[in-house]
């Protein structure tokens, strides 16, 4: 009969995901694709971005879009419409995308005629910041009607963002937003990140966000 | 939700560790969870009980969890403090230039296996 015997292991719970990460990871960087894990709350703008942003860059960059949503595939036909590729990924009730889900996404897509893939995480501030998916820039974007307080509340997703886009700051006035309130909140938790305030609809800010992009892509194929 | 879905991926983890030790049953997994992981100890035994059991080679395991108080030290003062209890802010000397020394961990420690 077999016996009882304590192994050690000493692995963070989220080791065998971190692995899956890498391996995505590492095939994205030999294929030059870019691959984005955009994070934001509900209603946020994520789609709305997106849609503008590869309306604007439809002649020097190819986007695929891997949305992620609890249910229904709404997101998905929108960027079809912009005349992106999307395909759209269920997370089947689960709070967040992992690198397994993106792999799978990722599958969809025709990888070899793209140029930036973008994960559009589920909806939620707190759990996608955890989950590493195998991309290799975090974008989040906070929509001025939330407050600035967010990143108090919900620090690690403000840690880990590569950039922080300010969305609907075209309103900002209408909800006491306070720029320079939520620029050192951000900064206790993440001391260099860009903070690029942007309105999708009026188009301020957006050529800032479409340079970091640019420059982004251009560092990751260097 | 959260706790579901972390809990899949913990046992992702333990059918790798499961893999590479050729292991036929897990009975006892200890973990190491800090205080400020964002992990709910009641919620995630709710969810491992329910996902273990539909594993032949988990049903019925104990999760043992650890706790780790989660303590942040002050960059002003040197000194440190219970982070549950008093947040960002150090109740020595009033700074807000403080740093989180420990619990988030979130780790598997060991595994009790045949």
């Amino acid at each position: 009969m077999d016996e009882l015997r304590v192994i050690q292991v000493k692995e963070h719970v989220f080791a065998s995901n971190a692995r899956n990460a890498d391996d995505v990871r590492e095939r994205c960087h030999k294929q030059g694709l870019l691959l984005i894990n955009l994070m934001s709350s509900p209603g946020a703008g994520k789609t709305t971005l997106l849609g503008a942003t590869i309306d604007a860059l439809h002649d020097e960059i190819a986007f695929g879009i891997i949305e992620a949503d609890v249910d229904s595939a709404v997101d998905a036909h929108t960027i079809r419409e912009h005349g992106a590729q999307a395909v759209q990924v269920h997370t089947g009730g689960m709070c967040h995308l992992d690198a397994g889900m993106c792999d799978q996404g990722l599958a969809e897509l025709d990888c070899d005629s793209l140029d930036v893939a973008v994960i559009e995480n589920v909806g939620n501030l707190i759990c996608p910041a955890e989950f590493d998916t195998g991309a290799s820039a975090k974008v989040m974007i906070l929509s001025t009607p939330e407050g600035h307080d967010k990143p108090l509340k919900y620090p690690l997703m403000f840690q880990e963002s590569d950039v922080v886009l300010v969305s609907k700051i075209d309103v900002a006035p209408y909800f006491d937003f306070d720029m320079e309130q939520f620029e050192h909140n951000v900064r206790l938790r993440n001391k260099d990140v860009p903070i690029i305030p942007v309105s999708a609809k009026t188009g301020e800010g957006m050529d800032v966000w479409y340079q970091w992009l640019r420059d982004r892509l251009s560092a990751w194929r260097s | 939700m959260h706790e579901l879905g972390v809990v899949f991926a913990m046992i992702d983890t333990l059918d790798d560790v499961r893999k590479d030790n050729d292991l036929t049953r897990i009975e006892r997994v200890t973990l190491d969870l800090g205080e400020v992981s964002g992990v709910i100890p009641e919620y995630l035994q709710d969810c491992w009980k329910w996902a273990a059991s539909k594993r032949d080679w988990l049903a019925g395991a104990t999760l043992d969890v650890q706790q780790i108080d989660a303590v942040t030290v002050c960059n002003d003062c040197g000194r440190t403090y219970g982070t549950v209890k008093h947040g960002r802010t150090c109740p020595h000397c009033g700074s807000e230039h403080t740093e989180l020394l420990r619990g988030t961990e979130f780790e598997i420690r060991d595994v009790t296996a045949m």
